[in-house]
């Protein structure tokens, strides 16, 4: 292994490599329930050639190769299952280009939502990209890469629905370029080449990206968050629909949480409105408020709680909080938005079950053609039981997730086994030979999407 | 059970009306006012029940505080008229549950401030207006325990108040305070005015934070130095339940040199800052309230106010923006007070 090192070193430099156990320790752990495993080496790549390098070498020594973006997926994507190299991607954090005009951002992959949305603020405020509830830190490669939604999923869907192009360095050490780029031109558009779509959703088993062109979408002057809050979780699937029908939101959610109280059994939409004027933001207030959800307000069965300009990022996380010990993973699944009363329903009896306060969420996916609904569960990572409950709710609700006719979004190893029971089965005879293709050797983030049964 | 000390015949007697007659958001007469106050004392369904904004005002408004506020929220409640919709009343039913334990109880034995539910905006609790007085509630997790509860008037829910309230008040008697100086003036409200008008008893004195800040200003008067700004008061709906307090606001006002412009809404004609009005489940609710805060800011600006001054933190998170934007620069009075002394305000933004 010591050669393995010094190839390291002479790739990347002797400070961007370390098979310290300290700094092996700590990649050896994700945020959430998934037990941890220790890399053999951690790298730090600047560029695609070192990626290129580093993926050769992984071939040649049949070491594993497992990218890693901002480390927050939460679901145990970016843990070395089989040891190997882990690729620490952040050093490659270049915002190439903001094409202005075309509305795109050509980024490196270890660039972080909270810079690019920096960038933007201070550089181009006319401009947006749909940013999920994620932390700063989660990288846009990695989000795209898991098919991630973000605040503007409603007009505009999935993140992956906003590539432009794409640069991967495949297991082979090939560096492939995807979209208009691949023929020289700008980094403007994903289509009409043929549609190889082998990279996402694959959490890193088929290639690491290494550029992402992703759009971009105007930013008015004004964005902040309207409240809506209803008792009947039945009203949830029509009200989304109705908003849905106005085309004034940019981001639409409802949410439902045991703690804090106020939040309990009610369900609370969050409406992101965005305008460049008063004249603007009063005429969506109105269609929305006054016109779309004016009877549910005067029949008492809808409350409006105000309109509060700014956009506070992210929410969610601070789920943590509710059990001491700061640790919360979720399930989340795509969904029909008409499951929302049941994804609740189901979801509080898991959470009971297991003693952890509820938390689900439920995000608008293009105009309500889906959901991601999440059903989130809190544990004391100093305490094991703790941490074992909200495992075992996980699989509860990956299992739920199926049964209610959805499908697990960024699943972890439970969740990735349940799906390939269902796939159908030509569907997943091509997944094993894209594999077998691409990485013959098995080194790219084994031990997820095992669809090829290896010693 | 608490009750209500309200007494019709004086309602009878009255020759004024001006509980309803002076209402800003209901358009009465005054035979028409007489008939509607009778029908609800008499606990009968009235328009006014239906069309009530909940602004407190006909509490001060009233010439002889027979609580006509009061009574009309106890018959919202008792003919289930709510003046929300109901998730937002089960909302704020649930938020004033405390949930992070239970409050740590430091005896105090004397004066001490309450924050009540505002234990956040302890940040504007410091230099030398509130040197060495005891805080009450400084911790946001245990900070429902010391919730006056007085909130659910908006919510037609005296029932809750009365509830919970008494639980409140042992809370903070076990601090072994004798007088509380109360940060907002709903709390002050709640202890020198509804308490007494439904026969909860409590056992500290209440003193109202203007004539805290007063006396306190009194005590450092050789250090103020003129604020030499316009400023315009946002009144909150609480205040209406001491009017006797109120004249603390010039006092302060003219104490540091603060000059208060001439405005058409202004004391017993203020208006609301319209967070509750927004919410409420009358047709035209959410444009009714946006209507009043233009006028209420359009009225600030032509008087040529370079500053808004709050009292209430509901009232500051609903219009401060919105000053903002027109030009006015949104203080709470305290901060005002500690400009006149030469620090700095806490919470300039």
């Amino acid at each position: 292994m010591g050669s393995v090192y010094e190839a390291l070193v002479e790739i990347v430099g002797e400070e961007h490599v370390s098979n310290q156990p300290e700094e092996l320790f700590i990649y050896s752990w994700d945020l959430g329930t998934t037990e941890p495993h220790r890399p053999d080496y951690v790298v730090s790549p600047r560029t695609a050639e070192e990626i290129q390098k580093i993926v050769q070498l992984g071939n040649k020594e049949k070491i594993p190769v497992v990218p890693l973006g901002g480390g927050l997926s939460l679901a145990g994507l970016a843990v070395p299952f089989k040891g190997g190299m882990l690729l620490d991607l952040k050093r490659m954090d270049t915002i190439i280009e903001v094409n202005e005009k075309a509305r795109y951002a050509l980024v490196e992959c270890g660039v972080s939502q909270g810079q690019l949305t920096s960038y933007l603020e201070r550089r181009f405020p006319h401009l947006s990209h749909s940013e999920p509830g994620a932390p700063p830190t989660a990288t846009i490669a990695g989000n795209v890469a898991i098919h991630g939604q973000g605040d503007l999923a409603h007009p505009y869907g999935f993140n992956s629905d906003m590539i432009n192009g794409l640069e991967v360095v495949i297991p082979s050490g090939e560096i492939c370029q995807f979209g208009s780029c691949a023929i020289g031109a700008d980094w403007f558009t994903l289509h009409p080449l043929p549609d190889v779509g082998l990279f996402l959703g694959w959490i890193g088993t088929t290639g690491i990206i290494t550029k992402v062109s992703l759009r971009l979408f105007p930013c008015k002057k004004i964005r902040g968050v309207a409240q809506f809050v209803v008792d009947d979780e039945e009203l949830v699937p029509e009200i989304t629909y109705k908003l849905t029908h106005t085309q004034m939101a940019e981001d639409i959610m409802a949410t439902s949480q045991a703690i804090p109280p106020y939040t309990r059994e009610l369900h609370h939409f969050t409406i992101n409105i965005a305008a460049d004027s008063e004249k603007e933001l009063e005429f969506k207030l109105e269609l929305i408020f006054d016109d779309t959800l004016g009877e549910y307000i005067r029949k008492g069965d809808g409350g409006f709680l105000g309109f509060n300009r700014g956009l506070q990022r992210p929410q969610i996380s601070k789920t943590s909080d509710w059990r001491k010990g700061g640790g919360f993973e979720y399930v989340g699944s795509i969904m029909p938005i008409e499951k929302y009363p049941e994804c609740y329903r189901r979801g509080r009896e898991i959470s009971e079950r297991h003693g952890i306060p509820y938390t689900v969420l439920g995000r608008c996916i293009g105009a309500a053609h889906a959901m991601m609904f999440s059903w989130t569960y809190a544990f004391n990572r100093a305490d094991p039981e703790t941490i074992k409950h909200a495992r075992e709710a996980l699989h509860e609700t990956d299992d739920l997730v199926l049964e209610l006719g959805g499908t697990i979004w960024k699943p972890g190893i439970y969740g990735q086994k349940l799906v390939m029971e269902r796939l159908n089965s030509s569907t997943l005879n091509l997944m094993r030979k894209v594999k077998q293709l691409l990485d013959p050797n098995g080194i790219m983030n084994p031990g997820n999407w095992e669809v090829i049964q290896r010693l | 059970m608490y009750a209500l000390q309200y007494h019709e015949n004086t309602c009878l007697s009255c020759r004024t009306q001006d509980c309803l007659i002076k209402c800003q958001y209901i358009d009465i007469d005054k035979e028409c006012a007489r008939r509607e106050i009778l029908k609800i004392a008499h606990g009968k369904d009235s328009f006014v029940l239906h069309d009530c904004v909940t602004c407190y005002a006909c509490e001060e408004y009233c010439p002889f505080n027979n609580h006509p506020f009061y009574l009309i929220v106890e018959k919202q409640e008792e003919l289930d008229i709510p003046p929300l919709p109901r998730p937002i009343i089960q909302r704020g039913i649930n938020m004033g549950i405390p949930f992070r334990g239970e409050p740590v109880i430091e005896k105090i034995n004397g004066t001490s401030l309450l924050l009540g539910a505002f234990s956040d905006l302890m940040f504007l609790i410091q230099g030398r207006l509130f040197e060495g007085l005891p805080v009450i509630s400084r911790d946001p997790r245990k900070m429902f325990h010391y919730f006056c509860q007085l909130m659910y008037l908006h919510y037609a829910r005296s029932s809750v108040i009365k509830d919970r309230l008494p639980k409140v008040i042992k809370t903070i008697t076990e601090h072994g305070v004798t007088e509380v100086i109360c940060f907002h003036d709903e709390c002050y409200g709640t202890y020198a005015s509804y308490c007494p008008a439904v026969g909860i008893e409590v056992p500290f004195k209440p003193v109202h934070l203007f004539e805290y800040l007063y006396n306190r200003l009194h005590e450092l008067k050789n250090e103020i130095r003129p604020v030499n700004l316009r400023v315009a008061y946002q009144r909150p709906c609480s205040s209406r339940l001491s009017p006797d307090k109120h004249h603390f606001v010039q006092d302060i006002f003219d104490l540091i040199g603060a000059q208060a412009v001439e405005r058409e809404y202004v004391d017993e004609n203020a208006l609301c800052c319209g967070g509750t009005i927004e919410g409420q489940r009358r047709e035209g609710s959410r444009k009714r309230a946006a209507a009043v805060q233009k006028r209420n800011i359009e009225d600030m600006k032509n008087a040529g106010a370079e500053v808004c001054v709050f009292n209430c933190p509901a009232c500051y998170n609903t219009l401060s923006q919105m000053v903002a934007r027109n030009g006015i620069k949104p203080i709470f009075m305290s901060d005002l007070c500690r400009l006149a002394i030469d620090e700095n305000p806490a919470g300039w933004r």
